[in-house]
């Protein structure tokens, strides 16, 4: 039976990563002496040849488990707990596959299975150029997924059985207790409504991919501390898992937020939820190491303090996991109390304080090769950006932990919510952004005032203008003309870089502007890759000031025909259809027609689903999106007989979808910093490296 | 520092300045940032209470940002969708994890908490907001608002997490609005 195909192959799995993890710490063993020695001893190829397919060996078996729970899942096996709990007959396939990771087992097997993918492509490529790190990047990695494999062993196993006692009780175990009869219940319980939606489809398992990816640098990272080779090397070969791993937590938070949007029905994209926090947070140390490590590639500095923040990544990705499934915090997206808490603990703890013994082991030998120069510089703004990154980092953390720390220190529960967040991290995000239109335009080691005052002077000018103008058409509130200032100078710097770069090439090469600009962009992937992200971020930066300080709403209850005003919109009240659909909900929809200055615009169908089986309503909005603004439009309330009135939530979001579109730029911008090298001679070296995930 | 740098060769002295400026300037930025946390915190901190708390604690509480904790008593909702406003009264539960598990978990613990005649209640009332979905009986709510001269707590945000439903995965919780 496929529950026990499943449950076997993730006990095999288990073992197969506690065995390659001692192999490698056999190798480890057989190497030990000091660096000369161990240099003419090697490694034992046969030890370590064991260790790497042991290690691969946990992506087919994870495979298969995982295949076999959505197999489960697909054929209405309701016998097995997990597929009773989140799917049920009514449920369309795709949903039911989405399902695996629909609650705490399917999804820690998916989170497992998707780091194997990770850990496997690591062990398949060619790794001449870092032998010598591997056992360690083995015992590493394979520590990390064998206690997310344990977790679904020990604590949540997918696979368990629902058996029934002779006095009716229900039982759940894997094999079948003494005096029990097999359970199969008629119908599941069915997936969460707020999860039966497309950005919930992708977003988790985006997340999850960003979460895993960042194991393989840290694991790099640790190899080198521990072998003593902390040259750049390491941060050269997980470049590209880095970068993999963070559009993937980018992609997660973006989608995130869209779902939010589109679902939750409180017409924002971001509650500073501890939840979305903890994905939050290591994206912030994960984008101040992407920036750092560009000083130690070019300047050989701040090895330290990049180690740190690789630790602190890791750290933090499996902290953010454990926030999400220990219920030790109350959040839209909580899993429920669980027995998982303190092994997570334990895990976060061990790996920690290991981290840092192998970083204070090695701390003299990771001194900078180099010295600061000069106070403005390129090194210093990367210094400040990383300093702003790390504190914006700390000021999420201390919210979010906030409520506990009160707790054990002074037996009293004090939360902060949103405004404690916006207060304390709008100003450094603003920093944050004004810095990186300054920092491109600095030289490295020394840069001189007039020099930058020379390449500033034509942005800051243009963009004090454009605020006059904005003030002119009456946008008086100062955060508001603070915003768009900072996104129009910092536009207007980083769009000059890209023109300076075309324009050179164009005299040089007589190139036509199109044939100039892509031939740049191509040849210079990292840094044009890079002004493109943050020209992403100055989107998403316009469309934040845009949603934070001009949001409009207003409700009211209207009768059919009547009408509603909300700034330059009219909202007419024409309709309300029930009916039910075949895979169990009840729906409400009501029709409305949307004004703007007089201007019909168009129908909206804002919509409340009931959800018989788990009974629990399901509010749709109606949304009418332009570049301007969204029209955003909740069906409250109505009379089910006669539905002649019915009570409307609406909203103006301005330049929301500034935000998605910057998501997009971003997204492409972080494909082109990815993207493999054109260059013939590097592409030899390349078809060695790791496919993309 | 500032005395090895005074009597070293000129390229160190030259360069130990340099080093003390970032150094201030670090300093600087992050006793700022040090200084902006523990000042919001202290303006926008909510002291989180049960019902009892704010029961024992009486008009002491008024005009005060506070958030509590409670089950649903269902019977007591209402709603006036032509003012979008909700009033629920919730009985009293125990704020602690601790304290909750010991009883016998969440879901228990809502239902005897509503079925207990004895139990502590509190009006809430949340205005200009639509009816959370998971607003109902034995839900519990977590409010963030203040306390009202009259003794209702007038809430600005109301959280909601159904445990008997959902008691095993997924998110079983949504917000009723920000």
């Amino acid at each position: 039976m496929l529950a026990y195909l499943g449950y076997l192959s993730l006990v095999l799995a288990l073992g197969a990563t506690f065995y390659a993890a001692l192999m490698a710490g056999v190798s480890i063993w057989e190497a030990r002496g000091p660096r000369a020695a161990r240099r003419a001893a090697g490694i034992d190829p046969a030890t370590l040849e064991s260790a790497r397919r042991a290690a691969f060996l946990a992506l087919p078996l994870l495979t298969l488990a995982a295949l076999s729970l959505i197999a489960m899942l697909v054929t209405e096996q309701y016998q097995v707990a997990y597929v009773a709990d989140v799917t049920s007959s009514s449920m369309p396939i795709y949903l039911r596959v989405t399902a695996l990771w629909g609650g705490q087992a399917g999804s820690l097997l998916f989170w497992a299975w998707l780091m194997s993918a990770f850990t496997g492509t690591v062990m398949l490529r060619k790794w001449e150029a870092d032998r010598e790190l591997m056992p360690v990047v083995i015992v590493v990695t394979m520590i990390t997924l064998g206690f997310f494999i344990g977790l679904t062993v020990f604590f949540e196993n997918p696979f368990v059985l629902l058996w029934q006692t002779r006095a009716g009780e229900v039982v759940q175990a894997m094999f079948q207790p003494a005096g029990t009869l097999a359970l199969v219940p008629a119908d599941g319980r069915g997936l969460n409504p707020l999860l039966r939606h497309p950005g919930m489809i992708i977003h988790p398992p985006m997340l999850y991919l960003g979460f895993v990816g960042f194991v393989i640098p840290y694991a790099f990272a640790m190899a080198a501390l521990f072998y003593r080779r902390v040259d750049t090397q390491w941060i050269k070969t997980t470049r590209r898992w880095t970068l993999t791993g963070w559009l993937f937590l980018s992609l997660g938070l973006i989608l995130g937020g869209r779902w939010a949007y589109d679902v939750l029905g409180w017409g924002g994209y971001w509650g500073w939820d501890p939840v979305e926090n903890a994905s939050l947070i290591p994206w912030l140390t994960a984008t101040a190491f992407l920036h750092s490590v560009m000083i130690q590639e070019k300047r050989g500095m701040l090895k330290k303090w990049n180690m740190v923040l690789i630790i602190l990544t890791y750290a933090l990705v499996i902290f953010g996991t454990f926030l999400t499934r220990s219920g030790v915090l109350s959040s839209v997206h909580a899993f429920a109390q669980s027995a998982i808490g303190p092994a997570f603990f334990t895990f976060i703890g061990v790996t920690f304080v290991a981290s840092m013994v192998l970083l204070f082991r090695e701390w003299d030998h990771l001194s900078s090769e180099t010295q600061f120069e000069g106070l403005l510089s390129r090194e210093s703004a990367f210094l400040l950006n990383n300093l702003l990154f790390v504190a914006i980092t700390a000021s999420v953390f201390w919210g979010t932990v906030f409520p506990m720390i009160s707790e054990i220190f002074t037996g009293q529960k004090i939360t902060v919510g949103p405004p404690f967040y916006n207060q304390v991290t709008g100003p450094q995000f603003a920093a944050l952004v004004l810095l990186m239109g300054v920092a491109p335009l600095l030289a490295w080691r020394k840069s001189s005032a007039q020099q930058l005052g020379r390449q500033i002077l034509i942005p800051f000018v243009a963009s004090l203008v454009l605020v006059a103008v904005l003030f002119a058409f009456g946008i008086t509130n100062p955060g508001a003309l603070f915003g768009f200032w900072i996104s129009a100078f910092v536009a207007g710097t980083t769009l000059l870089e890209f023109y300076r770069g075309t324009a050179a090439r164009m005299r040089t090469t007589g190139e036509n502007a199109l044939v100039a600009l892509s031939t740049l962009m191509a040849r210079n992937r990292r840094r044009y890759g890079g002004y493109t992200i943050h020209l992403g971020v100055i989107l998403i930066t316009i469309g934040v000031v845009g949603t934070t300080f001009y949001q409009e709403e207003t409700q009211g209850r209207l009768r059919l025909g009547e009408q509603l005003t909300l700034g330059r919109y009219v909202m007419v009240y024409t309709g309300l259809d029930e009916f039910e659909v075949d895979d169990g909900r009840i729906v409400a929809r009501a029709s409305v027609e949307v004004y703007r200055d007089g201007q019909m615009l168009g129908e909206l169908y804002p919509r409340r689903d009931y959800y018989i089986e788990s009974q629990q309503p399901m509010t749709i909005p109606g949304v009418r999106s332009a570049v301007e603004d969204d029209f955003y439009v909740l069906l409250v309330e109505w009379e089910s007989v006669g539905a002649d009135a019915a009570t409307f939530k609406i909203y103006v979001n301005p330049l929301v979808n500034w935000i998605w579109a910057g998501g997009l730029v971003f997204i492409v911008g972080t494909l082109v910093a990815a993207w493999p090298e054109s260059e013939p001679r590097r592409r030899v070296v390349l078809a060695n490296a790791p496919a993309r995930a | 520092m500032t005395q090895t740098a005074a009597v070293a060769r000129p390229v160190v002295a030259t360069r130990s300045p340099v080093k003390l400026k970032f150094v201030l300037g670090g300093l600087l930025i992050v006793g700022a940032i040090i200084f902006l946390i523990a000042s919001t915190l202290a303006n926008t901190a909510q002291y989180f209470y049960s019902v009892d708390e704010i029961k024992a604690r009486g008009g002491s509480l008024a005009g005060s940002n506070l958030r509590a904790s409670g089950a649903v008593i269902g019977e007591t909702i209402t709603y006036d969708p032509e003012t979008l406003t909700i009033t629920f009264e919730m009985a009293h539960i125990p704020v602690d994890d601790a304290k909750l598990n010991e009883a016998g978990g969440l879901a228990l613990v809502l239902h005897n908490a509503v079925i207990d005649p004895s139990a502590q209640r509190l009006t809430v009332v949340v205005h200009n907001q639509p009816l959370p979905d998971l607003l109902k009986n034995e839900a519990q709510a977590i409010v963030t608002g203040t306390m009202g001269e009259d003794g209702k707590f007038y809430a600005e945000e109301l959280l909601l997490k159904c445990p008997t439903r959902y008691d095993e995965a997924v998110p079983a919780q949504a917000e009723g609005g920000q």
